[in-house]
């Protein structure tokens, strides 16, 4: 009971409403940097895994290179790499992204794999050149696997970019990096709450982008 | 004219999927390639629009090596129908048809346009235009697959086991819609199947090939029943090719006997009249001349016909239209050995026995010795053709 | 480099004994999770109803930082191992349900209606044909939740050293000591790309039936190839 108390003292305090360290500098300071790094990843992790997908090869390569992605410790890379670079973005992006690739790669590649086989020849036999059958024929029928590979990267960037405020940064994690040092219950309790929240208007987000993009003939047929 | 110069598919494993074949595959005719799995016949359709590349020898269609052009090109020339339709399931039924043509740069109301005149032709109704796949039957799907596959007007068709897929009795009608449309459009058509039964049925031309990728043989249906190559290819004919052959036969040539046959109103005198010797049997027709059965002519008693208690005459042939094999089946079905013949309205035209039909097959056959020429027996060979299917 | 494994006395711990500690953190919450997830996911295979609220419920678990939830649970279990583990064994949890859940469904109703039509009941129908056919599905949860507990563990270094090789990390920025953060990043990355490789390996174990190398790939191609003979 007493986390519902902590939260509702947390919402109802006027003073983290406003200035650099209100909620709402706080929460577009963390989308800002989930979106970053959503991005980057995207650019990393989208193309490869379409374009191996779409040829069947490098498979192997590919959940090797995933396996060792997630294998790196996104905590332990913050502080090297901050000790390396010294204190700025780069170092929070660089796990954040690390964090985010393997997900997207790993099922921007099998979602591509599964494409039923018979659509794609049929393009072929018809004389679509392999872009068109890439960016025509697959990806329509793969997008919901690839926008769900999307959806966990960015809900893991969302609750792990909190660790921005262990290396001074800004974002949601302040209020619970500044709570635990200060025995700030309500603040951490509050900043934990706004993550989740975060959260599920991420997934909220990209149910409506699937049924924006999503033909309702692939909606419906799976 | 297709050319396919000694073909010759190696895999870099090594196997060998067709090997040296070559064949001459007429324009505005249906070739059908068939054989067993493994036979080469998918990998040769595939070599023709360069989805698979020969390693040895040559394809040209009228006079041209099919490398001479772009392979997108060719494709597009090219109307490419596959087993399970392979239809895009994330666009209408519309837009899957209109695909090569959008590909060849109409503009979209035309393609569209398109698109819809060719549901028609192929018997899709036009309210199916804005569905998507999922919402189709499998034979629908697959009428889909042809009209995409007509979409520009190709003049080449290459049909991949396009049937195999549905069930027996909507592959019958998807088999008889092409034979329609094909008589319509006069497309040179290659098509690949395992069921010998649907290449004796629409092919102008059948190829047969072995496992291996050999050619065992390459002739008409009816030649090829007649006189199979070798012990493979009568073998794959299955064991009633001699009954098969038979649609090839007409049955207009038998002789029709009317003398058996009463209304249902005769009169006591008109049975007795009918009922000889040689006729065991009287078939009884209703006041429309439609057979409703048979009947010993002693338990007739004129004026008080109990229908209800008549044989059944079972499903009749139609006189002259029907082959030979349909009369000889409705024959063997009867359960008085007899068959019952009707006209084009379905009026009892007439009745023969068992024994005059293997008269008259082994009459067609004295006059068919050579098996390629001639179907002396059938006057109109189209005609008794377009019946067996 | 002879500094790399120099673990400052503050630790209170050999390097092979952060390994030991790391591993106990890790792990233990990943056996936990899985002996929770087993009943769990079969209930929700059971009471279709059940699955969509409890996926919600995961969801939502899984998006709370993991350092928020260590912090919370100060307050009631202290400065303490267990307080690190709480939340790894819900992570492993919320992993878990949805790949055990999926797994048990994949089963072909053909396979299942086989099973009963042979008098398999359905304590047995669940233990030995429904669980050993999502045997890879139940081990691509586990290697999912295990390298990523791994990971996590070492956060814990910020509620009262409780980070095993993750205090490691804390060191190296109050000694500024750059190698013992490589060291600590190192060390993780192995364990975790062992313990995966571990999990690879039982389960190339349990189903012997897979087709050999990597289960499922290449369907598609083979089938390509198949049409082009």
């Amino acid at each position: 009971m007493n986390v519902l108390h902590y939260v509702n003292a947390f919402f109802s305090n006027d003073a983290y409403w406003q200035g650099y360290d209100g909620i709402p500098t706080r929460v577009s300071e963390h989308l800002g940097y989930t979106l970053e790094a959503l991005a980057l990843a995207a650019l990393i992790g989208l193309p490869v895994g379409l374009v191996t997908g779409h040829y069947g090869r490098g498979g192997n390569a590919l959940s090797l290179i995933a396996t060792a992605a997630r294998a790196l410790p996104t905590f332990g890379l913050l502080v090297l790499m901050t000790m390396l670079i010294g204190f700025g973005m780069l170092p929070v992006m660089i796990p954040l992204v690390v964090l985010a690739v393997p997900p997207i790669l790993v099922t921007t590649y099998e979602a591509m794999r599964s494409v039923d086989p018979s659509p794609v020849d049929a393009a072929r036999g018809m004389g679509m050149n392999e872009a068109g059958i890439l960016l025509r024929v697959e990806l329509p029928v793969a997008l919901p696997m690839i926008l769900g590979g999307l959806r966990s990267a960015a809900i893991q960037i969302v609750s792990t970019a909190t660790i921005a405020a262990y290396v001074s940064l800004g974002g949601l994690g302040r209020y619970i990096v500044d709570g635990l040092y200060q025995r700030d219950y309500e603040k951490v309790v509050g900043g934990a709450t706004l993550v989740a929240a975060l959260a599920l208007a991420t997934l909220a987000l990209f149910w409506a982008l699937g049924r924006l993009t999503v033909s309702a003939g692939v909606r419906r047929s799976n | 004219m297709i050319r396919i110069d000694s073909v010759t598919k190696r895999y870099p494993d090594g196997t060998v999927a067709v090997d040296r074949l070559s064949l001459e595959i007429p324009d505005r005719a249906i070739t059908v390639l068939v054989g067993p799995s493994g036979c080469g016949k998918t990998t040769t359709l595939r070599m023709i629009n360069r989805m698979v590349e020969p390693s040895e020898g040559t394809i040209s269609i009228d006079g041209r090596d099919t490398r001479q052009q772009p392979v997108n090109t060719l494709r597009r020339s090219m109307g490419y129908v596959i087993q399970n339709a392979g239809l895009f399931q994330h666009r209408t039924i519309v837009d899957n048809i209109a695909t090569v043509p959008r590909l060849l740069g109409w503009s979209k109301d035309r393609a569209r346009a398109r698109a819809r005149e060719l549901m028609e032709r192929v018997g899709l109704d036009a309210s199916l235009a804005r569905r998507y796949p999922y919402q189709l039957s499998g034979g629908q799907q697959q009428r889909v697959g042809v009209a995409r596959a007509l979409a520009s007007d190709p003049p080449v068709l290459l049909m991949d086991e396009p049937f195999s897929a549905v069930d027996p009795v909507v592959r019958k009608g998807l088999q008889d819609e092409l034979l329609r449309i094909q008589d319509e459009l006069g497309k040179t058509i290659v098509f690949v199947t395992h069921d010998i039964d649907e290449a004796v049925k629409l092919g102008t031309m059948v190829a047969v090939l072995r496992t291996g990728g050999r050619l065992a043989q390459f002739a008409p249906p009816a030649e090829l029943l007649t006189n199979p190559a070798d012990a493979f290819v009568e073998d794959f004919l299955g064991a009633d090719r001699g009954i098969r052959r038979l649609s090839f036969f007409s049955s207009a040539g038998l002789e029709l006997l009317t003398a058996p046959i009463v209304a249902v109103d005769a009169s006591a005198e008109q049975i007795a009249a009918r009922a000889t010797e040689d006729v065991p049997y009287l078939l009884v027709t209703g006041l429309d001349g439609r057979p409703l059965g048979w009947s010993e002519p002693g338990a007739l008693t004129a004026g008080q016909v109990d229908t209800g208690r008549l044989l059944p005459c079972g499903r009749p042939f139609a006189a002259g239209r029907d082959s030979l094999r349909a009369a000889l089946d409705c024959a063997v079905l009867s359960p008085t050995g007899w068959a019952v013949a009707v006209d084009g309205e379905g009026r009892a035209a007439g009745v023969v026995s068992q024994a005059a039909i293997g008269e008259a097959i082994r009459g067609a056959h004295a006059n068919d010795t050579t098996g390629t020429t001639g179907f002396a027996g059938a006057p109109d060979l189209a005609a008794v053709q377009k019946a067996a299917r | 480099m002879n500094r790399f494994f120099d673990i400052p006395s503050d630790l209170q711990h050999s390097w092979a004994g952060l390994i030991g500690l790391h591993l106990r953190e890790a792990l233990l919450p990943v056996l936990g999770g899985l002996v929770l997830a087993l009943p769990l996911a079969q209930l929700c295979v059971r009471l279709r109803w059940l699955y969509p609220p409890v996926l919600w419920v995961t969801t939502v678990l899984y998006a709370i930082p993991s350092l928020a939830f260590f912090v919370v649970l100060i307050d009631y279990t202290g400065q303490t191992e267990v307080t690190v583990m709480i939340p790894l064994t819900v992570y492993t949890l919320v992993v878990l349900v949805p790949a055990i859940v999926d797994g048990v469904r994949s089963v072909p109703p053909e396979t299942l209606a086989a099973a009963a039509a042979m008098g398999f009941g359905p304590v047995r129908r669940y233990a030995q044909v429904q669980l050993p056919i999502a045997v890879p599905a139940i081990i691509a949860g586990l290697r999912v939740a295990t390298v990523s507990s791994i990971s996590l563990v070492s956060v814990g270094t910020l509620i009262g050293n409780q980070g095993a090789l993750g205090n490691l990390l804390h060191d190296a920025t109050i000694y500024n000591r750059p190698e013992l953060a490589w060291n600590a990043v190192l060390t993780m990355a192995v364990l975790a790309i062992l313990a995966d490789v571990l999990l690879v390996g039982v389960r190339v174990l349990l189903t012997p039936w897979m087709p050999s190398g990597t289960a499922g790939r290449g369907q598609g191609r083979g089938r390509k190839e198949a049409a082009a003979r």
